[in-house]
């Protein structure tokens, strides 16, 4: 689990209420995000694979969801295997990907069309079982669909990546329904690193994770994803509070 | 006819025995313009035009031909029957999908008869009725009569589109009857007294008012397995398991002959004698039992049963050899996981067009940069040079914003996009982008400027400048935002 319990009667229920989630089957592999911060509050020590994650933007973020891609182009870099990429109407830029580490040869694209056709593309990716993480831009994510993508994850180990993104901002709020998804994130984008010439500097992050199963939500400050795909925390942190860098509040539960 | 072929001027006429008379048959553009039509003696029309050119019709030949082109259309969809003397009937029902819907299917359809000698006209719609109407009186040289529409636009057209006899259609005119229209608005029963029950059954064939089944055109060679029922069959899931049976018959008889699926029919004759169709396509030769039944299965779905199904005929109607491969038994080396399998199930979902990845070609204009390629195309392992920044989301079009900016080389102070106005806070750039002569003459000298631009909030925008900031001739100077950075 996320941190050392304090009592071995808390690790205990913890255990009990793991089992209970899931089956004897279940795949316990994580991904790390390689920053100590990060992977600190993640049941497992990193991004659950065989589970459903979901990644919206911030702002403007929520419409052209280009954070969130690069954030999800960063973990299907890192991840193991072929990627499938659906969605609706294509306006991805592929080199753009591959710099933040996902090759053109590793990702096929699906354009779907509509709504219903990315999500039956989804979870006929993740049920596949060949595949190393798939990528699904979806708007409207239901209780029961997301349900569905997360065990047919859970059936194959793929690592599924559900980027939400809507055509209005107003429609961003359906970001607070509940969906069985294993964490939630938003990404946000803040001023890039100052340079001491005039410039820009390396992209900036507000990574926020909203919600995550068996585990406590947290805020982060990190530069993009490099051409491997990997986050790094900010130097500087001199305008965050200190909340947020020590690692979450401590809560009941 | 190869090198004796007579050249396109000449007018070029056929000739054939009707009764003990010898008629002009057909005739071609130059012919036709020269005043001949079908129908005339053949002697009048050598006295008409002097260096006419003229064969006899084999139709048996013309016949034989036909039915080769209906073999060769099968690639289009599965049922497929050649049209006599000169039409090609084509069911597309569930199949106009794979080829990029039906405007794209008959564009690809026409021009690859063109680039074979063969000058086609193509029409789809409701019925085969219409269709042959359209086909012969609309297409120039295609036509997509809307779903629905047909009978409406069957009424606008002249009488000889409903495929009716010669003395039919001439009575008819004598009457005064001129649109398709007319005649339906006409009472029924005198009509028939006169012309006989042929003139409603085309009229209510090619209104869509009664069935018209044909018998698809099969090729002797082709891997086929059929199972007739004594009692027909209707639910789904009874479809399904004769579907499991047929196909592992179809496999046992392909790994006889060492060959692998490329391309399934599974064709359902109902007894009403219409025939439903499924079409699977793979990307590499399959002989798999349960990935080609799963592929035929998903879409058992589409097939309306009606009153039962009595016969179902399975065809592999392209096959390639299979080849066996050597797989990895290194200890150490995992060996790829094969995702064939998935791309076929999408593909016949989606369709082929739609499922595919992206390789770099050499150019620096960003929107020729990345290429489509299928998604089973061998990986090369080559990507884009990564030194210049690049958006994750690429506009289609860019679109055009409001700026103030210095010239020549300066980033816009701020500008204004959708209607939102934007204070630059830090820029990089320009990266400078020329086109490509070779692409096109407009492109010698034009010129595009790339900045990346930064708001106050932290937002990246991609924006450029048609032109070089000095020469008018180098572009409009007009500033478009052409991505989104994160």
């Amino acid at each position: 689990m996320g941190q050392p319990s304090a009592s071995p009667a808390i690790a205990a229920l913890r255990e009990r209420i793991a089992r209970l989630e899931g089956g004897p089957a279940r795949n316990r592999a994580t991904l790390p995000f390689g920053v100590a911060s990060i992977d600190k509050v993640l049941p497992g020590g990193g991004l659950a694979l065989g589970a459903l994650h979901e990644v919206a933007g911030g702002r403007n973020g929520a419409i052209d969801g280009a954070a969130a891609a690069l954030f999800a182009a960063g973990i299907a870099a890192r991840a193991k295997g072929k990627v499938l990429w659906c969605v609706t109407r294509q306006d991805l830029f592929a080199p753009a990907l591959a710099q933040a580490g996902l090759l053109p040869g590793r990702v096929v694209y699906v354009e779907a069309g509509d709504e219903a056709s990315v999500l039956a593309c989804f979870e006929e990716g993740l049920r596949h079982g060949g595949l190393g993480a798939v990528v699904a831009e979806l708007a409207r994510l239901s209780m029961t669909a997301s349900r569905r993508l997360q065990l047919a994850a859970e059936a194959s180990g793929a690592i599924g990546i559900a980027i939400r993104r809507w055509r209005r901002q107003t429609e961003a709020t359906d970001f607070g329904q509940p969906t069985a998804a294993v964490t939630r994130w938003r990404v946000t984008a803040l001023p890039s690193r100052p340079l001491p010439v005039p410039g820009i500097g390396r992209a900036r992050w507000q990574l926020e994770l909203i919600r995550v199963r068996a585990g406590e939500s947290a805020d982060f400050g990190v530069e993009a994803c490099d051409d491997k795909g990997r986050l790094a925390l900010f130097s500087d942190l001199a305008d965050r509070s200190p909340a947020t860098h020590n690692g979450p509040v401590r809560a009941i539960g | 006819m190869g090198q004796s072929a007579p050249s396109a001027e000449t007018p070029v006429i056929m000739l054939g025995r009707q009764g003990n008379r010898r008629l002009v048959l057909a005739a071609d553009a130059a012919a036709r313009a020269a005043g001949l039509r079908v129908g005339i003696p053949a002697s009048k029309a050598h006295v008409l035009v002097p260096n006419l050119q003229s064969f006899d019709l084999d139709a048996a030949a013309d016949a034989a031909s036909l039915d080769r082109m209906a073999l060769w259309s099968l690639r289009y969809a599965p049922i497929v029957a050649a049209d006599p003397p000169d039409g090609l009937i084509i069911d597309t029902t569930g199949a106009d999908h794979l080829h990029g819907g039906e405007e794209a299917m008959l564009e690809g359809l026409v021009s690859r008869m063109a680039a074979s000698g063969i000058e086609a006209r193509a029409a789809v719609a409701d019925t085969w009725g219409a269709a042959h109407a359209c086909a012969r009186f609309l297409a120039r040289p295609t036509f997509v009569a809307p779903v629905g529409e047909a009978p409406a636009i069957m009424r606008g057209l002249p009488i000889g589109a409903l495929r009716l006899p010669r003395d039919i259609v001439e009575g008819l005119l004598t009457l005064g009857f001129e649109r398709v229209g007319e005649i339906e608005a006409a009472p029924r029963a005198s009509l028939t007294l006169r012309f006989g029950a042929e003139l409603g059954r085309r009229l209510d064939q090619a209104m869509g008012r009664r069935s018209e089944p044909f018998e698809p055109i099969r090729s002797p060679e082709l891997i086929e397995v059929r199972r007739a029922f004594g009692e027909p069959i209707g639910a789904a899931d009874t479809i399904a398991r004769y579907t499991g049976k047929l196909v592992a018959a179809l496999c046992e008889a392909l790994a006889a002959k060492g060959l692998g699926a490329r391309r399934l029919d599974l064709l359902f004759h109902r007894v009403d004698n219409r025939i439903e169709a499924i079409r699977a396509g793979t990307a590499v030769p399959v002989r798999d039992v349960k990935r080609l039944t799963r592929l035929l299965s998903d879409r058992i779905e589409t097939v309306d049963p009606g009153f039962g199904i009595e016969v179902m005929t399975l065809a592999a109607t392209l096959v390639e050899p299979f080849a066996s491969r050597q797989i990895i038994s290194s200890l150490v080396e995992e060996p790829e996981p094969d995702i064939t399998d998935l791309i076929d199930t999408l593909a016949n979902r989606i369709g082929e067009q739609r499922l595919y990845r992206f390789s770099p070609v050499e150019s620096d204009v960003p929107e020729r940069s990345a290429r489509r390629i299928a998604a089973t195309a061998p990986d090369d392992g080559t990507s884009w040079p990564g030194e210049w920044p690049r958006p994750p989301r690429l506009l289609t079009h860019p679109e055009p914003i409001e700026t103030m900016a210095l010239l020549p080389d300066h980033p816009p102070v701020w500008f204004s996009w959708r209607g939102i106005r934007r204070r630059v806070a830090r820029a990089d750039g320009p990266e400078r982008v020329f086109g490509e002569w070779w692409q096109r003459d407009a492109e010698l000298i034009a010129v595009r400027d790339y900045f990346q631009v930064e708001d106050e909030a932290g937002d990246r925008f991609w924006i450029y400048r048609a032109g070089d900031g000095e020469d008018p001739e180098t572009g409009s100077h007009k500033w478009f935002l052409h991505g989104v950075f994160a």
